[in-house]
């Protein structure tokens, strides 16, 4: 009898010190908001361009912590889901855009046409435009992500997406061919 | 003579030198070409911007670009001449892309600007020195191009206490170091001299590799009581590598991701201290440049002294070049070259070497084969690393794991390449794999750099949204209070006169009204006037329908008296109207009651009943009225029947009521004005002395 009721004891005893540890932790340790949901948002490219159906990439993140596709990035494009595929380990699937993967693009403002409305200025979500009412627009190119979105609201259809011109700074060298990838002639070549 | 202990390298290969081709002639001048292609980036940092325009006469020597950036070397016009284009030009780069130039027409004559030397030195300061090679443009000649200046700026806390000049050319062909050694010693030294002035080593060393006997002897030679020390190394390639080179002399390892100048070590290329050399001592701008002219494609392969901007076809015609023989045209040397993309690109200030080269002497890299794993990589790499590994998660793209393996201590100086068994263009990987790795981290600070834009602008928008809404709140409590201000005064107007503010709108209506009706009037009268001179059908009509306007003018007017008289109350007059319609009704009522009694005929009946039905019509019209004075303003109405009988009274009355509003708005206005207590308590004595006048005569 005295067996049981120290068994007893014991774990009741050990119940409370646990509880009380794991109370203490849970206050100490807190963790504010969704550390998943930072850690997606971080390999997202913050273009905040909303083609993925959400408003910006941090409401994006946030969906994908909650179980969302991975593969609605175009600005991202295979490399961001590799990277997103990789962090939630889960299987990487094909991008999910009508027009496929799209270089890097930069907006570009002519000039000449625009009327100075404002309106691709309240649209830029990263303050890249400048100018003011009646006065001409243009766009920093340092600072433009390429979302689009300041297409849509220009009543003169003054601006154009162009593709980023590749400069002595951004030039990469090619990837060689795997080795053993031969063709006809290498293989004649070799015997 | 001290010998140094030197520490050999650990890998490396023995390429075959190639390099007796070059070395056997002194160095000579490349004729002036017609045309200078000057680059406005020529070095590691960032692009200059042009000095000069289009059209402009330039010296020898002229500043023609500069930037206002640190990391940057000024450019120089390498002739007299007239500047004929600034745009894009080709460009000696692996993409073969153009790059911004200034283009000059030599104009022959090759005139100097005015020098400015300082051959005395020694009372120099070392701010004026740098200030002269941060002038002369000079970066580095062996070959990445910093900036020299910055290098000779180390950080206060660290002082320089080794000083390398690297003269060993270790990769083959190139032998522009070597000529320079035997032919401007004494400069070199003198260059030395400079950089010891600036920085104050402990220890300079020369490193000269053991296959240039004729450069030992010439630097030695012109050494004379200089304490630097002048160390032939084994010949290895890549020892001339900065790294390399340190690990060797010193015996230390430069970590990851430091600079030599973090040991207190710092290294310059020979061809860099003859530079300083010249511009310090004979105050010239770094304009032109020794450059090896090898291969076998080459009749006359040499060293030449070319200026800065030179094509290179025009220097490979002079030596004597054989178009048909060339296979591949290389910049630098055929380790670290790289192909040149148009042989009209000009030499910069970092080409050290042309080899056009005959398709038996470089032939194409075959195809490559499978890795088998032999090794051979590892033990060659002089940095340490473990080639072939690279090479498998450069194939995966496994960025992580090739930083783990430190991809970017790779010098990319090919050893590992040129042992493969397999032909595997190892360097090609790994270049490659550097720039997605590169390009990655940009995009990562890209996005993280419009993360805090986009958010700064989120938090900004807020802001702006949460001031406005505070207007706005701000703006309706301050309606709301003038509102209710207001209608407080019309309250307050009300328990003064109730019946004043209802009858003045009243008044108002009524008066508009007859204004009306008035002017309707007169346009009927002027119609009439018009109708009695000409008589048309078409004014008959006119003033027939002004007639109709005038009539319902009058009935509006007519409508709102009796809605006056509701609203004050119906006079005494009315009422005594009304009275005797009555009265006169009941009258015409009993007349017509005895006749019918009299004569029972049905006419009289109906007369009767009419009559009484008017009777009772009128009657009841009497009884509202009374009513309605009774109730809307009783006051008023007893007034006014006081009027009539007392009118003297009643004027005084209406005079003390008067004097009591008054009084008592003096006093409100006084009381919102916050007046002092004082006059509070007159104002409320004169106020009571009022009321009570009214009572009594009340």
């Amino acid at each position: 009898m005295s067996m049981v009721f120290i068994a007893v004891t014991a774990l009741v005893v050990l119940s409370l010190i646990f509880g009380a540890i794991l109370g203490f932790a849970a206050v100490r340790f807190r963790v504010e908001g969704n550390p998943i949901a930072e850690q997606i948002n971080a390999l997202l490219p913050q273009t905040q361009c909303g083609q993925c159906g959400y408003p910006g990439c941090k409401p994006y993140a946030e969906a994908i912590a909650a179980g969302d596709k991975i593969n609605k990035c175009p600005p991202g494009g295979e490399t961001t889901i590799q990277a997103l595929a990789e962090l939630l380990d889960v299987e990487a699937e094909p991008l999910d855009a009508v027009e496929g993967e799209k270089p890097q693009m930069v907006a570009y403002i002519r000039e000449a046409e625009c009327i100075g409305c404002t309106k691709c200025i309240q649209a830029c979500p990263v303050d890249a435009i400048l100018g003011a009412a009646k006065q001409m627009h243009t766009v920093i190119v340092s600072e433009c992500t390429g979302c689009d979105l300041c297409v849509e609201p220009c009543p003169v259809d003054c601006i154009d997406m162009i593709p980023v011109a590749s400069t002595l700074q951004n030039w990469k060298w090619e990837h060689p061919l795997p080795p053993g990838t031969l063709i006809a002639t290498d293989r004649e070549s070799l015997s | 003579m001290s010998t140094w202990p030197i520490h050999p390298l650990r890998g490396g290969v023995h390429p075959p030198e190639c390099k007796a081709l070059s070395n056997q002639q002194p160095i000579q001048s490349a004729p002036l070409p017609k045309q200078l292609i000057v680059p406005l980036l020529q070095h590691l940092g960032s692009t200059t911007e042009a000095r000069v325009s289009v059209g402009d006469y330039v010296l020898k020597g002229q500043l023609i670009a500069d930037s206002a950036n640190l990391i940057s070397a000024p450019v120089h016009a390498p002739s007299s001449g007239i500047v004929s284009f600034i745009g894009p030009q080709p460009y000696p780069h692996a993409s073969g892309q153009l790059m911004d130039a200034i283009v000059i027409d030599t104009d022959g004559l090759d005139q100097w600007c005015s020098l400015e030397a300082l051959p005395h030195f020694y009372q120099a300061s070392a701010e004026e020195l740098l200030d002269k090679i941060r002038q002369a443009g000079i970066s580095g000649l062996g070959g990445a191009g910093f900036p020299t200046v910055i290098k000779l700026s180390p950080a206060p806390n660290q002082p320089i206490n080794t000083l390398i000049i690297n003269g060993t050319e270790c990769e083959p062909y190139i032998t522009a170091d070597d000529v320079l050694m035997r032919e401007k010693a004494p400069q070199l030294l003198l260059g030395i001299d400079i950089l010891v002035q600036i920085l104050q080593p402990e220890n300079v060393l020369i490193a000269i590799e053991d296959n240039k006997p004729e450069a030992i002897a010439a630097v030695r030679g012109a050494l004379q009581s200089r304490r630097y020390h002048v160390i032939a190394i084994p010949t290895i390639y890549p020892s001339g590598g900065e790294r390399q080179l340190i690990e060797i002399l010193t015996g230390q390892q430069v970590p990851s991701a430091k600079l030599p100048a973090q040991l207190g070590i710092l290294c310059q290329n020979v061809g860099t201290a003859v530079a300083v050399h010249d511009a310090v001592i004979e105050g010239k701008p770094l304009i032109s440049r020794i450059t090896t002219l090898t291969g076998q494609a080459l009749q006359k392969p040499m060293n030449v002294e070319c200026l800065i901007g030179t094509p290179a076809i025009e220097l490979l015609e002079f030596t004597g070049l054989q178009k048909a023989q060339m296979s591949r045209l290389i910049v630098g040397g055929p380790m670290m070259g790289f192909t040149l993309p148009s042989v009209d690109a000009p030499i910069i200030k970092t080409s050290n070497c042309l080899l056009a080269a005959t398709a038996e002497e470089l032939p194409a890299p075959p195809a490559a084969l499978p890795c088998i794993r032999c090794g051979d990589c590892a033990e060659v790499c002089p940095a340490n690393l473990l080639p072939q590994q690279l090479h498998f998660y450069a194939l995966g793209d496994d960025h992580p794991q090739l930083q783990a393996h430190n991809l970017f201590d790779c010098i990319e100086c090919g050893a590992c390449a040129y042992v493969c068994p397999s032909s595997i263009p190892l360097v090609q990987y790994y270049r490659a794999a550097k720039a997605d790795i590169r390009e990655q981290a940009q995009k990562l600070a890209k996005a993280e750099h419009a993360k805090e834009r986009f958010e700064f602008r989120q938090e900004r928008l807020r802001l702006e949204d949460e001031r406005k809404e505070a207007e706005r709140q701000a703006r309706a409590e301050r309606l709301a209070k003038s509102k209710a201000e207001q209608a407080k005064k019309a309250a307050q107007a009300q328990a003064a006169d109730p019946a004043e503010a209802s009858q003045a709108q009243a008044e108002d209506e009524l008066k508009r009204l007859k204004i009306a009706a008035s002017m309707a009037q007169v346009a009927l009268r002027k119609a009439e006037k018009q109708l009695d001179i000409h008589n048309t059908e078409e004014l008959q009509s006119q003033v027939e329908q002004l007639r109709m306007a005038v009539e319902q003018a009058k009935q509006n007017l007519d409508a709102a008296k009796p809605a006056k008289t509701v609203n004050d109350g119906p006079t005494d007059d009315e009422i005594k109207r009304l009275k005797i319609a009555a009265s006169m009704a009941q009258v015409a009522l009993r007349k017509a009651e005895k006749q019918f009694e009299t004569h029972d005929t049905d006419e009289l009946k109906v007369q009767v009943e009419q009559l009484r039905e008017a009777s009772a019509q009128a009657k009841q019209t009497l009884d509202s009225a009374t009513a309605a004075s009774s109730t809307v303003s009783a006051p008023a109405t007893t007034e006014k029947a006081a009027k009539a009988e007392f009118s003297p009274a009643e004027q005084a009355q209406k005079k003390a009521k008067i004097e009591v509003a008054m009084k008592r708005a003096a006093l409100r206005k006084a009381e919102r004005n916050e007046a002092d207590a004082a006059t509070l308590t007159t104002l409320q004595a004169e106020l009571t002395q009022a009321e009570q006048d009214l009572a009594a005569l009340n």
